[in-house]
């Protein structure tokens, strides 16, 4: 059962919606954005998907979340009311030891005013808007952009795909809206953290990104700090378009306080030649399922799906890749990191799909699990489903724990236990980690290492 | 002078008994050869002496500086100065190389500035022949044999410990490497001045370092103890003839 955490909201809140949700409650959400009437249509029609749609058929037991129990819309300004005293010690002392800065604390903690990097954010704006850059809250991009958001919004996931894309799609509020034109590059990535002080860590946050042909971005959502929310469901949907030769990273950090469903679901449709990377490193949450899917839709398109996982205590990191070869001459690597400590499941869930009469497509898995207590656990399901005599696969799984040999080889030059397993961990998921920009590489190691002490069995 | 002492050592894995009495002293700057052949107790010793989890001592003492051993774990003895160059060093993906060797280096002398660890850990590349790609590999995952060897050398000029135990680095090495190697221990033992202990099965590695003495192990016992001459003699004319006098 997840943890229940008491918070004592304030009760100046503008607008907090009361539990469940109901037809009048999405006609407030659109009412309330002021939104183009076909939006108040889509998330109607979304709402009614939700309530037919069954629960996942797979994966691990839903049932003790309850949606009848939760708050679907909390205005942006009013989440941010949660007192730091009602914050729960162990993340202020993460906070701490990750030497996370004060403001930033209050942030995440869902307690912050204003984030102090708004003036950074401007300045960048400003560099990005001179590009043709369009980087907005997906509100924003709603009302300033609303031909481009409406010929892509909801194309890559549509509201229909699963009861909680069908649910972000009735109630989403907060995320992205980025638009790269054609042949521009952006050196740095683009960070959602410089917009955390809008909505970016919404419950049911929505990220549409459309990089145009020959556009190259580096998508870097989250942090390694834990983030704290008193709602214990997040059930977000990001699309993505690579437009013929671009190429799209979209790294994400999540480290979600271990009362949330994580529920996410995440789609790129890749063109010619073009090539999307997802990097997703979770670690927080009581249960995550995501699976990041590439739909590699056109001659060329190559998709990569790196993952690392860490389930501690009773966490279920139910994670993995879904790709599509539509299309000849396809290339797909999965990279899959997972790790289980305490009575954690970690389990990779996979799906590789190659159409009818496609050519010369290519697809490579590698899984690789590090048990580190003996009652952690690790499952496999890797599905292949091939209609092409010209696909080749090539699936690696091992399944791993800390060697005593290496183990004593490090001891042997000077390290203690703890340090020399930490070290094993790092070395570990260090496949996944390098991809990430430095500063969130060290983050995530340090991280990592706290989360490992005192666990190893 | 710093001394390694190892006083009728009995030892033993998985509940069969290896060593069976071991009696040793090593000073400072000496360089003592053990040679034996396969299952005489070599590798036993060498883990032993480091304290694997593995092998268990039954009896006796392993000391350093009247200091004893036999209860410290491998990361303590490590920390008075004593080093292992594996026969076999095992492979540990994703960790960095230098990244490994400054964390250790800073735990068992204390924390140094990464400029001047780079600076030091390049000088040793440089001095001891080895090949400065070592600086961008992971620790011995995707190395070649001599690759691995030259790693462990590298570790050992980074630790200065005051006795190194190396255990059949001469196994699978070339010539050339052979020869780089050898020059490298010599260089290290006089800089620091090292004792060594220096195990193996051939005579081969000793035309390039010259031990102070020369020890023949059988059945987890030191048989005959000499000095160069007996490397030789038994170069020429067998471990047999020594086992039959044992």
């Amino acid at each position: 059962m997840p943890k229940t955490i008491q918070t004592h909201a304030n009760h100046k809140l503008l607008y907090k919606s009361p539990k469940g949700l109901n037809e009048d409650l999405i006609k407030k959400i659109s009412e309330e954005k002021q939104e183009p009437e076909w939006m108040t249509e889509y998330r109607l029609k979304a709402f009614k998907l939700f309530t037919r749609i069954p629960m996942p058929t797979f994966g691990p037991s839903l049932s003790n979340l309850n949606l009848d129990n939760i708050h679907y819309y909390i205005k942006p300004q009013d989440r941010i009311k949660t007192r730091w005293e009602d914050v729960p010690q162990d993340i202020k002392d993460t906070f701490e030891r990750l030497g996370v800065p004060e403001a930033e604390r209050k942030f995440l903690a869902g307690t912050g005013a204003q984030f102090e990097s708004e003036m950074v954010y401007h300045s960048i704006k400003k560099e990005l808007a001179e590009k043709g850059v369009i980087f907005e809250s997906i509100e924003q991009g709603l009302k300033n952009h609303p031909d481009l958001f409406k010929e892509y919004f909801g194309k890559i996931v549509p509201a229909s795909d699963n009861k909680f894309a069908a649910l972000n799609s009735a109630v989403w509020s907060g995320g992205s809206f980025i638009y790269i034109p054609k042949n521009v590059k952006l050196d740095l990535p683009l960070q959602a953290y410089f917009r955390m002080n809008t909505e970016n860590l919404g419950q049911f946050e929505r990220t549409l990104i459309i990089a145009d042909e020959g556009a190259d971005l580096h998508y870097m959502e989250g942090c390694t700090a834990p983030v704290y929310s008193t709602e214990s469901l997040h059930a977000a949907v990001v699309e993505i378009v690579a437009k013929n030769n671009a190429r799209i990273q979209y790294s994400t950090i999540q480290n979600w306080s271990e009362n949330i469903y994580n529920l996410v679901t995440k789609r790129a449709f890749a063109y010619s030649n073009s090539e999307v990377v997802w990097l997703d490193c979770n670690i927080g949450s009581y249960m995550t399922m995501k699976y990041p899917a590439i739909y590699l839709l056109r001659d060329g398109a190559k998709g990569e799906v790196h993952s690392l996982a860490i389930s501690s205590k009773d966490q279920q990191q139910d994670t993995g890749a879904r790709i599509i070869h539509g299309a000849d001459n396809t290339r797909s690597n999965i990279i899959s990191k997972t790790i289980a400590l305490d009575e954690g499941i970690s389990t990779y869930r996979g799906i590789i799909k190659a159409n009818k009469n496609i050519k010369n497509a290519k697809s490579k898995v590698k899984c690789d699990t590090l048990l580190l207590s003996p009652d952690a656990i690790s499952n496999t399901y890797p599905q292949i489903k091939s209609n092409s005599r010209d696909f080749t696969i090539e699936h690696e799984a091992s399944v791993s724990k800390i060697n005593e040999e290496q183990l004593f080889y490090m001891k042997s030059r000077g390290l203690d236990e703890d340090e020399a397993a930490s070290q094993i961990v790092n070395g570990f998921a260090d496949p996944i980690v390098k991809r990430l920009p430095m500063e969130y590489a060290l983050e995530l190691n340090r991280l990592m290492e706290m989360e490992m002490e005192g666990s190893i069995a | 002078m710093p001394t390694l002492e190892i006083k009728n050592l009995k030892a033993s894995v998985e509940d069969k008994d290896i060593l069976k009495g071991i009696n040793l002293k090593i000073n400072s700057g000496e360089i003592h050869a053990i040679m034996g052949q396969n299952g005489s107790g070599k590798s036993t010793l060498c883990n032993t002496l480091m304290g694997s989890p593995r092998f268990k001592i039954q009896e006796g003492i392993i000391s350093l500086d009247n200091e004893e051993l036999n209860n410290l774990s491998p990361d303590k003895r490590a920390k008075k100065g004593l080093f292992l160059a594996f026969q076999n060093p095992i492979e540990i993906p994703g960790v960095h190389l230098p990244t490994f060797l400054r964390s250790v280096v800073s735990e068992v002398h204390g924390r140094i500035d990464p400029e001047k660890f780079i600076e030091e850990l390049e000088k040793n590349i440089d001095e001891l022949n080895l090949k400065k790609d070592l600086l961008h590999r992971d620790l011995n995952d995707g190395l070649s044999g001599g690759e691995k060897k030259q790693s462990e050398l590298l570790q050992m000029a980074m630790l200065r410990p005051k006795f190194a135990i190396i255990d059949e680095i001469d196994s699978g090495l070339d010539i050339d490497a052979l020869k780089i190697v050898a020059e490298g221990i010599k260089s290290i033992a006089k800089k620091h001045n090292t004792g060594i202990v220096l195990i193996t099965h051939y005579q081969r590695i000793l035309n390039y370092i010259h031990p102070d003495f020369v020890h023949i192990i059988n059945k987890g016992k030191i048989i005959k103890s000499g000095d160069k001459k007996l490397a030789e003699d038994l170069e020429q004319n067998g471990y047999i003839k020594y086992l039959k006098d044992a």
